[in-house]
């Protein structure tokens, strides 16, 4: 149970407690050119993972930069970056267990590349083909995958957040050694839905790990309309969960961050929140045009907090990376992107059927029947429907 | 007459009703300084003020809420939901406050003044998330109006006529029409008056009734019927609540055939409600049953989208089919 037994302290002169009170120190480790900062402890990392945290850093920025491009080329409808993300998504990712559940919001596909999810598999997501496992769907990177207990994203923000909390429970209640791991942004912790989810978990000490990607915008609403207070962890405090806030440009701060909350989470059976401070360097989609509300002086200045560069620089400095590895990979990378776009943009899209299926467990007879009117009326409109027509026995 | 499309007669629209009355309030996420997503209310904060158009936190219950109070202290709120797929976060707020606000104080109190304005419906590769045409589901409220223009002077007239009026309205956009449908649209304000349909095509052998984008496909179908020598009149419903059943009865007994289509799923939509009426209404002068043509029973689909919509070719083959029953 919570502890509650904090002593009262009375006064006997009205006293009104500021929000800004309660300071909240940020965790740093790693300095801009790649030293650390004095005294500041490095998280449980050896080489072997280093670097496979970084080969993630790398494939999502060349997924992002090529699928971008994709997008303003048609090929195809829509995309989201975790550009200038990385650290806070793969710092986190990297303390977990493969088996800890990850809920996302939608910016944190470079968890899921760690995790294994194949180039392919993201692939035939984004271009909703027979392949997906989402069946196509959802939009581009709606991703999900069971088998990397990654649970598939749902767009309405927020909505995952009392679900984590349940999760968690469910995982202590079967008495499992994991935890889950919930993403969104400092937008969605906005929604109603934030507050019921941390106000769970912390009532039933659910052992789920929130974690706030404080990025500074929500579309175009800057952080300083999207709150009074001194951002999110004071709430966590507030519902009486444990919290720290980390510099979420800095892949090992998030890294010690989340160690240290998973090992709590798990030990102690109980909530802990994490608010890592970043910027969203990218538009907030590929919908989105960011020059309408935003100067390229303040991007510029929060590229020079690069947290890939950062990161680089300190695998250097173990000697564990060269510039020459580094441009090796992302050549590589840039090719395997290039070529699977090409395999995945002419799979078929999936089988008619799937129109009706997934609804309820077994399709019921009115679907079945709508299933049938749907195949007479391709039958009549092949031209029209030319992506399904010559396939409705499927 | 001006040309414009269907999101500068809105911004047209919010422009004259917040330069005629200081208690009409414009806010939602992304609304202020950016415009709104969609840029339906661009330039009013630089217009009207940061207190007047405003961006809100990132909440759609807190926005209903926050518009729901405003509203009962006799202003006028004009509160976005930025999709109506993200509305159900205030279905609490919309359903159980706003629409018995009045009822349930006896008039004491009441938050007329408050319209909800969101674009809706499909067509867009949007998925299931940006695609709902989640209408029916306040229909069935009462206490709500529902509102739902076809066009870029429909919108305007009827925009103006919501913010004025003295009850809640949701006000849905067809999203998918906000560039593609530019058309003439009359300076200065004008209202179009709420709860009455308009006949936008007369004919004799069956009446075809929609709202919204819906209203383009029938259209089409209709076009195509004529060719084959069907005579088609065409109705737009434009309230869908309190709904124009004089209208819409009065055609059925001049054609003796209705054809209902929406783009929600079929069962529980509201196709299913103005079937019913005009059975008990026009049961005589049916010559053939009344059809529905609707969206599948399923979750708006990404990939197999148009295999999902109730799109022109099933309209049309209804259409036939309703004819020759
Ligand atoms: C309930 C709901 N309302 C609105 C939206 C539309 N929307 C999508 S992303 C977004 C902004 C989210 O901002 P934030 O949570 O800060 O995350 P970020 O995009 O900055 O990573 C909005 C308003 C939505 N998806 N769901």
């Amino acid at each position: 149970m919570t502890d509650n037994s904090a002593q009262p302290q009375h006064c006997t002169e009205a006293t009104l407690v500021d929000g800004h009170a309660l300071v909240f120190p940020t965790l740093r480790v790693l300095q801009a050119d790649g030293s650390l900062y004095e005294q500041a402890q490095l998280p449980q990392i050896d080489k072997a993972s280093a670097l496979k945290i970084y080969h993630s850093c790398v494939f999502t920025r060349v997924l992002d930069e090529r699928m971008l491009a994709a997008q303003r080329q048609g090929r195809i409808s829509f995309y989201m970056t975790c550009t200038g993300e990385e650290a806070a998504v793969l710092g986190a990712a990297a303390a977990l267990d493969d088996a800890d559940m990850i809920m996302a919001q939608y910016r944190e596909h470079a968890a899921l590349h760690y995790r294994g999810f194949t180039l392919e598999q993201f692939m035939n997501q984004m271009f909703s083909n027979i392949n997906d496992l989402g069946k196509g769907r959802q939009m581009p990177i709606h991703y999900g995958s069971k088998a990397l207990h990654y649970m598939t994203i749902s767009s309405p923000l927020g909505t995952q957040i009392p679900q984590a909390a349940g999760y968690a429970y469910g995982q202590k209640m079967r008495g499992e050694d994991n935890v889950t791991i919930c993403f969104f942004g400092e937008g969605a912790a906005s929604e109603g839905d934030f507050h019921a989810g941390l106000n769970m978990a912390a009532v039933h000490q659910a052992p789920v790990i929130f974690f706030c990607r404080n990025n500074g915008y929500a579309i175009s609403t800057p952080a300083e309309e999207q709150y009074a207070g001194d951002g999110i962890a004071p709430r966590g405090v507030g519902y009486g969960i444990k919290t720290i806030r980390v510099d979420g440009n800095d892949m090992l701060a998030v890294l010690a961050a989340t160690q240290l909350a998973r090992q709590v989470a798990l030990e102690q059976q109980c909530p802990v929140l994490i608010e890592a401070m970043s910027y969203r360097l990218g538009a907030h989609s590929s919908s989105d045009d960011p020059s309408g509300y935003r100067s390229k002086e303040e991007e510029q200045k929060w590229r020079e907090h690069d947290p890939v560069l950062r990161y680089k620089l300190w695998l250097q400095a173990q000697g564990w990376w060269s510039e020459s590895d580094d441009e090796a990979l992302y050549q590589q990378y840039k090719q395997e992107v290039l070529a699977a776009v090409k395999v995945a943009e002419v799979l078929p899209m999936p089988e008619l059927s799937t129109l009706v299926t997934d609804v309820y467990d077994e399709v019921p007879k009115h679907l079945s029947e709508q299933l049938e009117q749907v195949k007479t009326q391709v039958q009549q409109y092949p031209e029209y429907y030319r992506a399904t027509a010559g396939k409705e026995h499927l | 007459m001006a040309k414009m499309n269907l999101l500068q007669a809105i911004n047209e629209a919010l422009d004259i009703a917040m330069g005629n009355d200081d208690t009409v309030v414009v806010f939602g996420e992304d609304v202020g300084h950016f415009g709104g997503v969609f840029r339906a209310t661009a330039k009013l904060q630089d217009k009207f003020g940061k207190d007047r158009c405003f961006n809100t936190p990132l909440t759609e219950q807190g926005i209903i809420g926050f518009a729901n109070g405003m509203a009962a202290q006799g202003m006028r709120p004009v509160a976005e939901i930025q999709f109506a797929d993200y509305i159900f976060p205030a279905f609490d707020q919309i359903v159980n406050e706003t629409a018995k606000f009045r009822y349930r104080s006896g008039n004491e109190f009441d938050v007329g003044g408050l319209t909800i304005r969101t674009p809706y419906g499909g067509g867009i590769a949007g998925g299931h998330y940006h695609s709902q045409s989640p209408e029916a589901y306040f229909t069935q409220t009462p206490g709500l109006k529902v509102v739902v223009p076809r066009n870029p002077e429909q919108a305007k007239g009827l925009l103006l006529a919501s913010i004025r009026d003295n009850n809640p309205v949701i006000f849905f956009e067809p999203k998918r029409l906000y560039r593609a449908s530019v058309g003439e649209v009359p300076e200065g304000d004008y209202e179009i008056p709420l709860s009455a349909a308009e006949v936008v095509k007369t004919g004799s052998d069956i009446t075809l009734l929609g709202w919204g984008a819906q209203m383009e496909l029938i259209e089409a179908a209709a076009k195509r019927a004529e060719n084959d020598g069907i005579s088609c009149e065409i109705i737009d419903l434009r309230t869908l609540m309190p709904w124009d059943v004089d209208t819409v009865a009065q055609s059925v007994i001049n054609t003796g055939r209705l054809l209902i289509s929406h783009e929600a799923p079929l069962s529980g939509g509201f196709a299913g409600e103005i079937a019913a009426t005009i059975q008990e209404q026009c049961f005589l002068y049916l010559e053939a049953p009344i059809a529905r043509v609707c969206g599948l029973d399923t979750p708006y689909p990404l990939s197999l989208e148009k295999e999902h919509m109730a799109n022109e070719h099933k309209i049309f083959e209804a259409i036939k089919t309703c004819v020759n029953f």
